[in-house]
């Protein structure tokens, strides 16, 4: 299977439960469940290839002038975190089924899940550093809503606010330093950049960009002094902790280091960092973690602790210590993932996971008792189960690499004994209790076979580590070292007496007695002051951040607009007087048009008109019928300059605009009161004569003046007959040549008429409706509401209409005219009507919803784009045809009228959508509905005048 | 001519800022919509203009520039969609607060965080 294709089908799934949840919770499961599969069994048909070595690419060029190649491999790496991700999502999604309670919406739950799951599938996979960047947000921001699943938590929302406030920092750190790694190894794609070690190690940018990437890194994974979002993070539902914080995106960090180890470990600098910051984590989080009486608590800072530890030997930087972070990967993925669903379970069951009123289960959770003890006596390190074995070569390690690592690593394995140990014996030994909440006992199957499979799969690889992941280990090492030659070193249980082993059996023993100790321990640890990261989190986000954003934005954003257009225009203005001013210029040399006398009162009306519309401004009826007539002379004047098609384009549209506002200012104020100061006007008054003055100077530059290069619109000219079939070159572009665009804007239409419908909507049911109940016309109201004769005269004209709309679109290829005038035409023969005869009454006989109509207008028009993908050629691509049918002259069949008709039905249903939505406004002001289309019944008339007689 | 044309340009474009900063929304819709004339008046003017030489093939050569017609075209016909756009909002905004003062006087008050 395609490598891109299994990191999208996660994403493509995702759309699949909202879908499916309809059909129930275990349809709604089984879904999710088939896509992980899917994308598990694509990664493992590339299994063979990738155990023998090989390491599959795939790539296409995404945006190669900026370096972001939507390239992906994989290698042993890649494809040990891909099946992770996917097995143990697999297990997740059969634990969620019977974990989330009925109240909770599955279907949003298993959709934030795949998105994760496509995310960390994309990091894994990525061979580009910026792809991987993508994908490395997108798994904080999906893991942001799988954290704040449960919304009515407070703690949910503030864990999910912290965990992305943290992530997201550490990924914009992580972009700059992956930045500058491209630009020193030049080049974005990690198949090159492993290659540049010696490049990258000399640059004097590494250790900035070592800074940054080490910053991406530690705060995903958790570690010091970043660890605190993690616990935090637990107020999320149990599968997500199993999933994100034990199994995958923690190891996200992990699997960066891992990734570029090859280039950026071996120095000083990347020694003492990521040694340093592992072996504090390490420690840090195994003490905490015994304190901690919540059990996921507990849970989450053993994991912040293991976290730790697979960082230190990442930092060691020797080959045979990234040999055990690989091996000890696996195995905390194994036990941590079951311990993690265990103590779901007894959350689910004993309804509380705090530790001080557990106690006792064993005999009533015998099941679960005996999952929860092999899982935790892998993670205390105990021989014969696989935590015991990644931990002796860790220890082996620490050892031979000096003193205090291999101190501070036995400190860290003593506690991490005690803890492993508190969390069997204070839950599941000692005496039976009887006031536990409620009554615990073993799940279903459903619930526990997810936790028990991976129990079977710890004690399998404790037991025979080198049949079970010998291979695996090999090759996944392989690829981190970047070599195939692997040190030496052996997966069995008993490596001799080794310092090791003297090592584990101190922290076993040690740990045993901290145990013991344990309650007068935890009431010191409980009394002692200690800086709590949540508290410094959170002053530091309401002190600085809030604070400072809310001055900032109260600052610029005071409420009125009429300033922020004021400030917009000077600024405007400014930009273009400022680029004026800095280039030289000389007097335009183009040859002016004569002057003649048509034009010159043109002018003179227009500017009239201007000028009268902002001096009667405040009488808005009459305001209208003065803009009227600039668009009337604007019409005029196009026609004037060779433009039919916008003459016509311009008259329609003046139509429905004025009767659109005609209809709006019904229920509008009729006046505007006077209220800005004399200096007001004079400023806004200086602003408006500023930016009209450089209008026209900018106009008149570009006027005096030829093109700088020359137009394409020759080629328009050119090919509009012979490639587009048309003579008309303005209709061949919009329909043919910029097909593409006119597109997207009959789409903008249509979104603005649905815009307009859900605005009104609104209004329907807000406060306005009362008003509106309440509505008074506060003009006299005409009594011959839909008189005789506009009734009669709009009939008649229907017919014609539509003729003449017909027409236009049709001749629109050959001559002036096409699907939008013809649209317009069509929209005011109907507005005709619906103004003779009142809205109600119209749209009783009015087949068509608009609506649809605007969405067939769209269909057709992208129908007709994909319809030459199946001649072979890319979208939208046009033919033509003349036809001679004997009576009619040549019929010109080419694929751009049924674009045209798309683009046709689009103007016709948005602009009817717009005025019929403002009829809707009307209807609830208390319009009545006439039932006859008239007032006045002609034919009652002449038999009541027939009676008088 | 050319002057004529930068002139009504320039006369449309002051007076539609200047509506646009009245205060309230009826005038500031009348404002957008003549300062959409002048737009759309200057980007068909970019074509420079021509006299008697529509882009119709059928018509003897010169032709005018066909492409900042067709622009404009598009353009003249999105400016209704806004212009609805503007208006609705505008009656809502005044049907919903009983006023089509366009500015707020006071900002709401911080809405206190989550915590």
């Amino acid at each position: 299977m395609s490598l891109a294709l299994i990191a999208a089908l996660p994403f493509l799934g995702a759309l699949l439960p909202g879908l499916m949840i309809r059909a129930g919770r275990n349809a709604c499961a089984s879904a999710t469940f088939t896509v992980s599969a899917l994308a598990l069994l694509g990664i493992l048909f590339h299994a063979p290839a990738v155990m023998r070595g090989e390491v599959i690419t795939e790539g296409f060029d995404w945006l190669p002038g900026l370096g972001l190649n939507a390239n992906f491999m994989l290698d042993g790496l890649g494809m040990l975190f891909a099946i992770l991700i996917l097995g143990i999502g697999l297990l997740i999604i059969l634990y969620a089924r019977f974990y989330l309670a009925k109240a909770d919406p599955m279907g949003q739950f298993y959709t934030y899940l795949l998105l994760f799951q496509g995310a960390m599938v994309g990091i894994v996979l990525s061979d580009n550093i910026l792809l991987l960047l993508i994908f490395w947000e997108l798994t904080s921001l999906s893991s942001f809503l799988l954290i704040g699943y449960w919304k009515h938590l407070p703690e949910g929302r503030q864990g999910a606010r912290m965990a992305l406030a943290v992530t997201g920092m550490g990924g914009l750190a992580l972009i700059g330093g992956m930045l500058l790694l491209g630009n020193i190894a030049g080049s974005y794609d990690i198949s090159v950049i492993l290659t540049q070690k010696d490049v990258i190690q000399a640059s004097p940018l590494y250790l900035p960009a070592l800074i940054l990437i080490l910053l991406g890194a530690f705060t995903k994974s958790a570690q010091f002094p970043f660890h605190f979002w993690l616990p935090h993070a637990m107020a999320a539902p149990t599968p997500v902790s199993a999933y994100l914080h034990s199994a995958t995106m923690v190891k996200a960090g992990l699997f960066l280091m891992a990734r570029l180890w090859p280039v950026l470990s071996g120095t000083d600098a990347w020694f003492y960092l990521v040694t340093g910051a592992g072996l504090i984590t390490m420690v840090l989080g195994a003490v905490i973690a015994l304190f901690k009486d919540d059990l996921k608590a507990l849970l989450a800072f053993s994991t912040v602790s293991h976290l730790g530890l697979i960082t230190m030997l990442l930092g060691l930087g020797t080959q045979i210590a990234a040999v055990v972070a690989v091996f000890h990967i696996i195995n905390h993925a194994t036990f941590k993932a079951a311990l993690f669903m265990t103590a779901g379970i007894v959350d689910h069951e004993a309804h509380t996971r705090d530790i001080k009123r557990l106690g006792g289960l064993r005999h009533l959770m015998p099941i679960t008792f005996t999952i929860a003890t092999v899982a935790a006596l892998s993670m205390a390190g105990i021989p014969l189960f696989n935590g015991f074995l990644s931990k002796e070569m860790m220890l082996e390690e620490a050892w031979n690499t000096g003193p205090v690592v291999a101190i501070l690593a036995t400190l860290g394995a003593l506690f991490s004994v005690a803890y492993s140990f508190r969390f069997v014996t204070h839950v599941f030994l000692g005496a039976k209790r009887d006031d536990y909440p409620a009554k615990p006992h073993d799940p279903g199957f459903g619930m526990w076979a997810a936790p028990a499979l991976l129990a079977v799969l710890v004690v399998l690889i404790g037991l025979f580590p080198q049949t079970m992941v010998g291979p695996l280990v090999a090759t996944v090492s392989g690829a981190v070292i970047g070599s195939a030659e692997l040190p030496y070193y052996s997966l069995t249980i008993w490596h001799g007496v080794t310092p090791a082993l003297f090592m584990s059996i101190i922290a076993v023993g040690v740990g045993l007695a901290v145990l013991k100790t344990h309650s007068p321990l935890a009431r010191r640890w409980d009394n002692a002051r200690r800086p709590e990261a949540k508290v410094i989190f959170d002053a530091i986000v309401e002190s600085f951040a809030a604070r400072q954003a809310q001055r900032f934005t109260l600052a610029l954003h005071d409420g009125a607009m009429t300033r922020y257009l004021a400030i917009l225009t000077v600024a405007v203005v400014a930009f273009g007087l400022w680029a004026f001013m800095g280039a030289p210029h000389a007097a335009g040399t183009r040859e002016m048009l004569p002057m003649s006398t048509l034009p010159v009162i043109g002018f003179f009306l227009l500017t009239a008109a201007t000028v009268a519309l902002v001096v009667l401004h405040r009488q808005r009826y009459v305001s209208l019928i003065v803009i009227s007539i600039i668009g009337i002379v604007i019409a005029l004047g196009f026609i004037y300059f060779s433009a039919p098609d916008l003459a016509m384009t311009q008259l329609t549209v003046e139509v429905v605009t004025i009767i659109l506002l005609l209809l709006a200012l019904n229920y509008l104020p009729k006046d505007t009161p006077v209220e800005s100061s004399v200096f007001r006007r004079a400023r806004d008054g200086a602003i408006a004569v500023v930016a009209g003055l450089g209008a026209t100077a900018l106009t008149y530059a570009i006027l005096a003046r030829d093109l700088a290069i020359p137009a394409i619109s020759g080629y328009h000219l050119e090919n509009s007959y012979t490639g587009g079939g048309g003579t008309n070159a303005v209709n061949v572009i919009l329909v043919d040549f910029r097909g593409f665009d006119t597109m997207g804007e009959i789409i903008v239409l249509g979104i603005a008429a649905f815009a307009i419908f859900a605005l009104v909507e609104g209004v329907l049911h807000g406060p306005a409706s009362r008003r509106l109940a309440n509505f008074k016309p506060d003009l006299p109201v005409a009594h011959d509401r839909h008189p005789l004769m506009m009734v009669v005269a709009a009939r008649v004209a229907l017919p014609i209409a539509l003729t003449v709309g017909v027409y236009i679109f049709l001749r629109g290829h050959n001559e002036p005219g096409g699907g939008f005038i013809a649209g317009l035409v069509v929209a005011i023969a109907l507005l005709m009507q619906y103004m003779a005869s009142g809205f109600a009454w119209s749209q009783e006989r009015q087949r068509f919803d608009y609506h649809a109509i605007i969405s067939v207008g769209v269909l057709f028009a992208v129908l007709t784009g994909v319809g030459s993908w199946f001649f072979g050629a890319p979208f939208l691509t046009s033919a033509n045809e003349y036809v001679t049918l004997p009576p009619l002259s040549p019929v010109h069949l080419a694929s751009a009228i049924p674009f045209d008709l798309g683009v046709f039905l689009t103007v016709v249903g948005s602009v009817m959508l717009a005025l019929a939505s403002l009829s809707r406004i009307g209807r609830r002001a208390g319009e009545g509905v006439n039932i006859t289309p008239m007032d006045v019944d002609p034919r009652e008339a002449g038999d009541s005048a027939k009676e008088a007689r | 001519m050319e002057l004529l044309v930068a002139c009504a340009i320039g006369t449309m474009t002051a007076g539609g800022v200047y509506l646009m900063l009245r205060l309230r929304t009826f005038p500031v819709v009348l404002g957008i919509s003549l300062l959409t004339y002048a737009v759309n008046t200057f980007l068909f003017a970019s074509g420079r203009l021509t006299l008697n030489a529509p882009p119709v093939l059928i018509e003897p050569a010169p032709y005018a520039d066909p492409l900042p017609q067709a622009l404009v075209l598009t353009a003249i016909v999105i400016a209704f969609g806004m212009t609805a756009l503007a208006v609705i909002l505008a009656l809502g905004a005044y049907l919903n607060s009983g006023t089509d003062a366009l500015n707020i006087e006071k900002p709401e008050p911080r809405i206190k965080t989550d915590r």
